[in-house]
């Protein structure tokens, strides 16, 4: 295959935009927390748990959607804990992240082993399907990458959509960025910030683990140990590069997305044939650092971010 | 509510908060040893004796202890400094790498000189892994912890390169597997016919080094200067960015030597098993040692035991082996809690 005509592909786009998905989830999730003025590196162990959650619901007996709301509970309770342990007590957002992540991913494997003892390969459930959306999916090029996707993928769009709304024009949004930005006005209003940033903590968390649960549940139609695989931290990297904004943070997931693209179907090429594999693997972790690398320069951090907040010091 | 600082705290107040919080995270593991179907009562019975029942139980746990010490040591003195090393993956993975490039017959020297000589040598390798994200978050301001994890990712990919590549075992059967190393380059056993070795006695040597580091000379003052407060510290003409780049050196160099000490005193050869995961375990063990470089010895010894008791708790009681991720887990985010009772009050207002 040319390196042109990949481009020129509309299933190029259309996988680019399905491996966007999960991150995009996980990315508005970091995004809000982070707007809240905390740090999340919980979200590697949510997105772990958010996969196993929703799928083992579904292989259970649940619908889809329901699967999709275990999973968006299960990453809220996880939220929740962190939210505890990082916002009234202040403990190191690092130290708390890690300890999640280390938390999430341990039970998920454990919780696995118990349900599933004896399998060595998991079951598969039946995934979201992709739903064609009348009319739209006729557009030539258009319409197979962009509205032939799973429902999911709408999904993540609509949250993107969701965010920005809810940041930018309401009065819950305003309060949630100035949480991150200037916790003691927020204070001075007579608002919670404590309130405010575990609610962003525990929603954030809940959309994380909606982004792993894609995994099982759209990508894939079952659940493997090492399947989130980083992403979390790529998402962490996605908010940088997206300067904490939502549309930029969805464009920066989609480019990113495609680079992946890219990157497996250039392994069928010739140059697949020279360079190792690994290299190939390597992409989406050194396209990560380079992004942190590039947008370093731009101050756009939330001015408070992993500040802790105690109304009792100023 | 409020957080209050407690200007004297009792020796109580020290001590009960992290012995609950280390008794909360085993009665949390209890609870999933019953879901399991496993007798709590029993499996902790089972954990003790496969950690400390015999004495091949516990050599296993100082054999298991010994990465342990070296990542918890890397980890406790970056976090000191308020560098987030999440990185000791890498570092330790380079640290094996380096070992097996210069082990496997490259270098023929006595021992004498080249266990030395490849122990310093992986050293280098280790700083240098560590040192690329601390200059990027001195002179960029990119932020440590995404950096170093990431890093992790990209350098487990670059050593199953090495293995099916240049490092590839002719004689491997195909297996993704390095050479063995020659006899000069094994770290030899404490007392023959027993598994422990000096990568051990390194380790122990090690923490009292780290602890002379940080006690006795200018340079540890200067990490916990920085760490605590690097406005202060500047303003009182620390070289904050050159402390930085020191302490990364030292700990990316601290969690090499565990890659060295496990291919050299352990294995004799490099697979990408080589880690099950002793760079982010050394997080846990550097937080329950409150950072402290002799804590981090007992704290080792402490998660060694809880995994090697686990593994054969496991084999006997089929009570899956993530029960030992979870205690310590749990110990980890319970004790850091704990840590914050001891050092401030909570007001309801």
């Amino acid at each position: 295959m040319d390196i042109i005509e990949i481009f020129l592909s509309a299933s190029f786009w259309a996988a680019a935009i399905r491996i966007a998905s999960p991150l995009i989830f996980a990315t508005m999730g970091e995004l809000i927390c982070e707007r809240a003025g905390v740090l999340n590196l919980g979200i590697e162990g949510i997105m772990v748990a958010g996969a196993f959650a929703g799928w083992i619901a579904v292989w259970a007996g649940l619908p889809l959607w329901g699967g999709v709301g275990v999973a968006l509970l299960t990453g809220m309770a996880i939220g929740l804990i962190h939210a505890i342990l990082s916002v009234p007590f202040g403990l190191s957002q690092h130290v708390v992240g890690i300890g999640i992540t280390l938390l999430a991913t341990s039970l998920t494997f454990y919780t696995y082993r118990v349900v599933l003892p004896e399998v060595s390969s998991p079951p598969k459930i039946m995934a979201f399907q992709p739903y064609e959306i009348p009319l739209f999916s006729d557009i030539p090029f258009l319409g197979p990458a962009l509205f032939s996707q799973t429902p999911l993928t709408y999904a993540a769009f609509a949250l993107v959509a969701v965010t920005a709304f809810v940041l930018y024009r309401t009065p819950l949004g305003l309060a949630v960025r100035a949480a991150g930005e200037s916790p003691a006005a927020v204070a001075a209003q007579g608002l919670s910030v404590t309130a405010i940033r575990m609610g962003a903590v525990i929603v954030g968390s809940g959309f994380m683990a909606v982004g792993g649960a894609f995994l099982t549940m759209s990508a894939f139609d079952s659940f493997f140990f090492e399947m989130v695989n980083g992403r979390g931290w790529i998402c962490i990297a996605l908010v940088v590069f997206g300067a904490w904004k939502p549309g930029k943070a969805l464009l920066g997931a989609i480019l990113f997305a495609a680079f992946d693209a890219f990157q497996i179907r250039l392994q069928q090429t010739g140059v697949g044939a020279v360079v190792p594999y690994q290299v190939f693997l390597m992409m989406p972790y050194l396209l990560s650092i380079l992004a942190l690398i590039l947008m370093s320069r731009r101050a756009e951090v939330p001015a408070a971010l992993m500040t802790p907040f105690n109304k009792g010091e100023r | 509510m409020r957080l209050e600082p407690i200007a004297n705290p009792s020796l109580a107040r020290q001590f009960v908060p992290p012995a609950l919080a280390i008794a909360a995270s085993f009665l949390i593991a209890a609870l999933l040893a019953l879901v399991a179907g496993g007798n709590p009562f029993s499996v902790f019975g089972l954990i003790f004796n496969g950690a400390l029942g015999s004495r091949f139980a516990l050599l296993e746990t100082l054999n298991r202890a010994t990465p342990l010490i070296f990542t918890g040591l890397a980890v406790a003195v970056a976090f000191r400094a308020k560098l987030w090393n999440i990185g000791a993956e890498a570092q330790l993975y380079m640290g094996a790498v380096v070992t097996v490039v210069l082990g496997t017959g490259a270098v023929t020297l006595p021992a004498a000189i080249l266990l030395p000589a490849i122990g310093i040598a992986a050293m280098l390798g280790g700083a240098l892994v560590l040192l690329i994200p601390a200059l990027l978050k001195t002179r960029l301001g990119v932020d440590e912890v995404v950096t170093t994890l990431l890093f992790n990712f990209i350098f487990l990919l670059f050593v199953s390169y090495l293995l099916e590549g240049p490092l590839k075992d002719p004689m491997g059967m195909g297996w993704p597997k390095s050479e063995r190393l020659i006899p000069e380059a094994r770290l030899p056993r404490i007392v023959d016919g027993l598994r422990l070795h000096w990568g051990f006695a390194l380790a122990l040597i090690s923490a009292l080094a780290v602890w002379f580091i940080d006690a006795r000379t200018t340079l540890g003052f200067e990490m916990r200067a920085v760490g605590q407060n690097p406005e202060a510290a500047r303003f009182a003409g620390i070289p904050v960015t050159a402390v930085i780049l020191k302490t990364a050196l030292l700990s990316g160099g601290l969690a090499a030597l565990a890659g060295f000490s496990e291919v050299a005193g352990l294995k004799g050869s490099l697979t990408l098993d080589l880690s099950p995961g002793f760079g982010y375990t050394g997080i846990v063990v550097a937080m329950l040692a409150l950072l402290h470089p002799l804590g981090v010895v007992a704290a080792a010894l402490f998660v060694a035991a809880i995994f090697v008791g686990a593994d054969s708790m496991s084999r006997a009681a089929g009570v899956p082996t993530y029960i030992a991720d979870i205690m310590l887990a749990s110990a980890l985010l319970l004790t850091v809690l704990a840590i914050l009772i001891t050092r401030f009050r909570v007001r309801r207002d």
